[in-house]
């Protein structure tokens, strides 16, 4: 470390995470996954709605990869499709109710006024079920991609503002927070460069799993009826209509409950091995 | 202290009192506390733990709001500013910290924990005048102006402490709060920091209040004491005169406790019986008493006031100048 540039963080836990084989499989799946979202149009040949009643409920062969379902639609394309509808759903969940934690957490963590009212709101959120809450969430604001994120980001929102509110409670305490109060530096500027940017990796890790959840939380609203329009195709719908065909088309819920449990296999394996290797007690270890 | 007031003084405290809330009942950190430091000099704050020092410190810069009494700043009641005046007022004051890891913000460079403290007060019009005062603030504290770009982490503890001292001097300050500025450092560094304190002071002249348990570093640096226990001031004076003749039985306990580089002097030492009482429930009328061996019945009932003993040196002891 004689040199002028100096290593930041960032680049040794890079490294940390390529040494753990569970992290590459991670993220390979979601690479994949990702890759299979965006270049839909590209791979398959089929559109997702195209319906074939000739060879409706065909098992998978040459053509049809991963067999059709009811209406003669092609699994395969439908599945690439609903990947888009869940990992949009996931990532903006992931998003949002970081934004909206980050918010909550700061606001209650840093002000002892407001903490009181904040942190008993998250506790009132917290005691529901999340699906519960996400179930009546979705059935005020009706359903449709932009309700349900809306929604599941409020369900999870309370996580991310718990660990952002307990940093915060830390930080604070600091001193180079007080040396920068001590200067008068403007608190928003204290809140951002002071606090905030020394919970990033607790907040990535939460998001990770939160994007985990939001995938599952979004199978199981669809699942229920009560989730995205049943035109579009999600994982979710297809487990559900599938089921009534459990007996003589198994692919029909196969190959959708197979993706869910990858991808949420796969983010928890790197939200796993981000929380390991941001934890210098237990990166040392490695 | 009269003596003190009739010289140029740059910051008075008067009646100040902080009173914390907790669930057990108040806690009075500090209460009545009054001094002032002269401009230019280095008073030296002493106490052992739970005194009530380092609170002392931040009430002073309105870290921490005092409860009660005022703080004369250049003439200016701080505690009377509102918070875009105390912004002003934050350039002409500020505070070095204890603790050298925890006093850098671990995920800033050095250029940018420095530059803060000049975007904050528009010192240095452009990026590029900016980043050559950051240098020369560097190389002021012994430091190099290409340790710019590195991380804190990258630094040892006196290393730190010298970025620490950059920072507070960026603002160009009259006056410092040198909160335990060496305590957490090597002895060997500790001298560094100390001499590098020293030369800034004159250069710069500044006024320093320099907060402490070790007593020969306040010695070494100091010319006024205030003598801090349980919240509240029990002796004040010269360091010459305290360190000769303490008339305090707290501070002569203390000065006994300090290590003297000389193997066949001869000691009387005072051991202090005890700890520091809980500031939940302290002692009526002298908060010293239980742990003193002149203690009577009326140390128990009357809190005992400023006794002036000539103007070099003011005792907060009933007994003072008979014992």
């Amino acid at each position: 470390m004689a040199d002028t540039t100096s290593m930041p963080m960032e680049a040794s836990l890079a490294k940390v995470l390529v040494q753990r084989r569970a992290v590459i499989l991670g993220l390979v799946i979601l690479a994949v996954f990702g890759a299979a979202a965006i270049l839909a149009p590209v791979i398959t040949p089929f559109e997702p709605a195209a319906m074939s009643v000739r060879n409706r409920l065909t098992a998978p062969n040459a053509t049809w990869w991963l067999g059709t379902d009811e209406f003669g639609r092609d699994i395969f394309t439908r599945l690439i499709y609903a990947g888009r509808v869940s990992l949009l759903v996931g990532g903006g969940v992931a998003i949002i109710s970081s934004l909206i934690g980050i918010a909550l957490g700061l606001a209650g963590g840093f002000f002892r006024r407001l903490d009181g009212p904040v942190s008993r709101v998250i506790d009132a959120m917290m005691a529901f079920p999340d699906i519960l809450l996400a179930i009546s969430l979705v059935a005020a604001l009706g359903g449709s991609l932009i309700n349900v994120v809306l929604a599941l980001s409020i369900v999870y929102a309370p996580r991310i503002a718990r660990v952002v509110r307990a940093s915060t409670l830390v930080i604070r305490e600091l001193a180079y927070v007080e040396a920068a109060r001590a200067l008068g530096v403007a608190t928003w500027r204290i809140l951002v460069h002071h606090l905030l940017r020394n919970m990033v990796s607790p907040i990535i890790v939460q998001a990770t799993f939160i994007f985990a959840y939001a995938m599952l939380a979004e199978a199981g609203l669809s699942f229920l009826g009560v989730g995205i329009d049943p035109e579009t195709p999600t994982w979710g719908t297809m487990i559900n209509t599938g089921r009534q065909y459990i007996d003589t088309a198994g692919w029909m819920i196969l190959f959708p409950g197979i993706s869910i449990t990858l991808c949420v296999l796969a983010l928890q394996l790197v939200g796993d091995g981000l929380r390991d290797a941001l934890d210098p007690r237990i990166s040392k270890e490695l | 202290m009269g003596a003190m007031e009739s010289q140029d003084t740059l910051l008075a405290v008067e009646g100040l009192s902080k009173t914390f809330q907790t669930g057990a009942g108040d806690v009075h950190a500090l209460k009545d506390v009054s001094f002032s430091i002269p401009r230019g000099s280095v008073v030296g704050l002493v106490g052992e733990s739970g005194s009530g020092k380092t609170t002392l410190g931040r009430c002073l810069l309105r870290l921490v709001e005092p409860s009660g009494g005022a703080v004369r700043f250049d003439g200016t009641d701080l505690l009377a500013l509102g918070s875009a005046e105390m912004k002003r007022m934050r350039k002409r004051m500020q505070i070095i910290f204890q603790d050298p890891f925890s006093s850098l913000n671990p995920r800033m460079r050095v250029r940018d924990i420095i530059g803060e403290a000049l975007v904050t007060h528009g010192i240095g019009k452009s990026r590029t005048e900016r980043r050559d005062l950051t240098a020369g603030l560097l190389e002021e504290v012994g430091l190099k102006a290409d340790h710019l770009s590195r991380f804190p982490h990258e630094f040892s503890g006196g290393q730190r402490q010298r970025i620490g001292i950059a920072r507070a001097l960026a603002v160009e300050p009259e006056f410092i709060v040198a909160d335990e500025a060496v305590s957490a450092l090597d002895v060997s560094v500790q001298a560094q920091i100390l001499n590098l304190m020293q030369d800034l002071r004159e250069r710069r002249s500044l006024t320093i209040l320099f907060i402490a348990h070790d007593l020969s570093v306040v010695e070494y640096l100091c010319e006024e004491i205030v003598v801090l226990y349980l919240g509240r001031v029990v002796e004040s004076g010269t360091a010459r005169k305290l360190y000769a003749e303490p008339a305090h039985p707290y501070t002569r306990a203390l000065l006994s406790a300090a290590p003297v580089a000389d193997p066949d002097a001869v000691r009387n030492r005072q051991v202090l019986k005890g700890e520091i009482p809980s500031p939940l429930s302290p002692p009526s009328g002298c908060v010293f008493r239980t742990r003193c061996s002149f203690a009577d019945e009326a140390c128990a009932m009357q809190v005992p006031g400023p006794v002036v003993l000539s103007e070099h040196q003011t005792s907060h002891c009933l007994k003072a100048g008979s014992i």
